[in-house]
């Protein structure tokens, strides 16, 4: 089926409106549907986190201290301007020299600089403990600030009977 | 290569599984990097040649993999990738190559496979047919228990997993559906949708991933952020936001039946003259041509027709496997030809 608007192209966008119980029928190949308007759902949502990240790196840049933009990571000789130019670490390294950046861009990126999922290694879940001890402590956070005093005492009592555990 | 692969069903889309007539299949990828290793996007050719060897023992070293093929990019054309990507194995990037010493573990029915040397020297796949998040995170969960037997993976105790690009640290998930929503899309209520999904903290895309038209009313739903939460609750959210979306593509279905069953059922009906008769059809008409197909076997409209071969020939008539199934080299003009003539075969 060629277009019904230039009448040259294959139709490739079919379409069928309803405006008030009324059927439009419409075939148009990808051009002609764009110069009537009519563009796909996902046009220029982009993967919004790519995005957001090119920005807020640019951000970081100029708050990094002088001295760490002249550094460089000893595994991957990778440096800050490097990372924000290509919005790519080059090794595991890179987390450990470049972490109070970082843990400022993942609070940013993903509302929460703390992992709280799978831990390596089949055997004994060894960060069981650190982790509940962790969630434990903003309950007990919430609970002060909520001035519910009962139930701070009783997360006080778990964390302390966590922390004889170990 | 994949001459045998071309003539087998892709598993993932066998159309089994929950929901499966709106949720085409689920996913979860997981990215992993080896300890004290740069990661593939800065590592030299030395170092990529090594991780590709490492994971290539770990999966012979494993019971869990003895039934699959290992490929290294450097025996794969062009053709043979996109033949991969087609078939969702592979992704856009890992097709781009730009560095070269990449492979690819393909288990044997395809539900599990493995990228190496793509952005992170591990991708780990799991992919089931229709609605089935939970069940293909237990999967990749297995795959990666049993992976971190032989390797070991970069891991801090406060970013959790390690990955090349910040926005997957932490469990390195990231969880799909591939969900056809035609109905949406006739009432306009998509956008609405995909805003409202967005929202809450999911991204949307068309269906071969970033950067890509909607072609077919087929959408892929995966999560953003990959850090603060567990897989369990990130999977568990995907799981239930992807239940509200087949109520509203239900909803709208019976708005459209309602106010315009005839125009909805010739519609259907057209596309499915066309496929059965058409001479020359394109790659992007048969994919919305199929759409309607798909939206007449769920209403009733159409029968004899079922959701299994129309999965199966949305893959087949793409351009890699058409021109594999062929055994020959098309340009764009012969591949037209060729697609028909399939589909007049396989509806007929
Ligand atoms: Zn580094």
């Amino acid at each position: 089926m060629l277009c019904q608007d230039c009448k040259k192209k294959e139709a490739t966008v079919h379409m069928t409106q309803i405006i008030n119980n009324e059927k439009i029928d419409l075939n148009l190949c990808r051009e002609c549907a764009e110069k009537r308007g009519f563009h796909s759902p996902l046009e220029g949502k982009a993967f919004p986190l790519a995005e957001f990240l090119a920005s807020i790196l640019d951000q970081s840049l100029q708050k990094v201290p002088p001295e760490l933009k002249e550094s460089k990571c000893s595994v991957c000789r990778i440096g800050y301007p490097d990372f924000v130019k290509s919005g790519r670490l080059g090794c595991g390294n890179c987390y450990k020299i470049f972490r109070p950046q970082l843990k400022d861009l993942l609070r940013k990126i993903h509302g929460s600089d703390v992992h709280r999922g799978k831990i390596p290694g089949v055997g004994e879940d060894v960060m069981k403990p650190v982790r509940e001890q962790r969630r434990l402590q903003e309950q007990l956070k919430k609970a002060v600030e909520a001035e519910d005093f009962e139930k701070a005492a009783q997360i006080r009592d778990r964390i302390k009977a966590l922390e004889r555990g170990r | 290569m994949f001459e045998e692969m071309v003539r087998r069903e892709a598993q993932w889309l066998s159309g089994e599984g929950k929901n499966s007539d709106i949720v085409l299949s689920s996913r979860v990828r997981l990215a992993r990097n080896i300890r004290g290793v740069p990661f593939p996007t800065v590592a030299d050719a030395d170092t990529r040649q090594k991780v590709l060897s490492y994971v290539k023992i770990a999966i012979e070293k494993s019971e869990s993999f003895n039934k699959g093929m290992f490929h290294s990019s450097s025996e794969l054309s062009p053709m043979d990738k996109n033949f991969l990507l087609e078939r969702h194995l592979v992704s856009p990037e890992f097709v781009r190559d730009q560095n070269g010493f990449r492979g690819i573990f393909i288990g044997r029915d395809e539900k599990i496979s493995i990228m190496v040397n793509e952005e992170d020297h591990l991708r780990t796949q799991a992919i089931k047919s229709g609605l089935e998040i939970k069940a293909t995170w237990q999967e990749a969960n297995r795959m990666d228990d049993e992976l971190s037997k032989f390797l070991e993976f970069d891991f801090d105790s406060d970013f959790g997993y390690l990955t090349s690009c910040p926005t997957n640290v932490g469990t390195g998930i990231r969880a799909s559906v591939l969900i056809h929503l035609p109905g949406l899309v006739l009432t306009k209520e998509v956008e609405k949708v995909i805003s409202r999904i967005t929202k809450m903290g999911l991204s949307v895309r068309g269906f071969y991933g970033e950067g890509t038209d909607v072609l077919g009313n087929l959408f892929q739903i995966s999560n953003q952020t990959t850090l603060g939460k567990s897989e369990e609750d990130i999977v568990e959210s995907l799981e239930k936001i992807t239940q509200q979306i087949i109520e509203y593509e239900g909803n709208s279905r019976v708005t459209l039946f309602r106010d315009a069953r005839e125009q909805i059922e010739d519609k259907i009906w057209r596309a499915y003259g066309i496929l059965r008769y058409a001479r020359v059809l394109t790659s992007d008409e048969v994919m919305n041509l199929l759409s309607a197909l798909r939206l007449g076997i769920r209403t009733g409209t159409l029968s004899g027709i079922d959701l299994r071969s129309l999965n199966q020939l949305l893959i087949l008539t793409q351009p890699a496997h058409l021109q594999k199934y062929f055994g020959s080299q098309m340009n764009a003009d012969q591949r037209d030809k060729r697609r028909a003539e399939i589909l007049r075969e396989r509806l007929n």
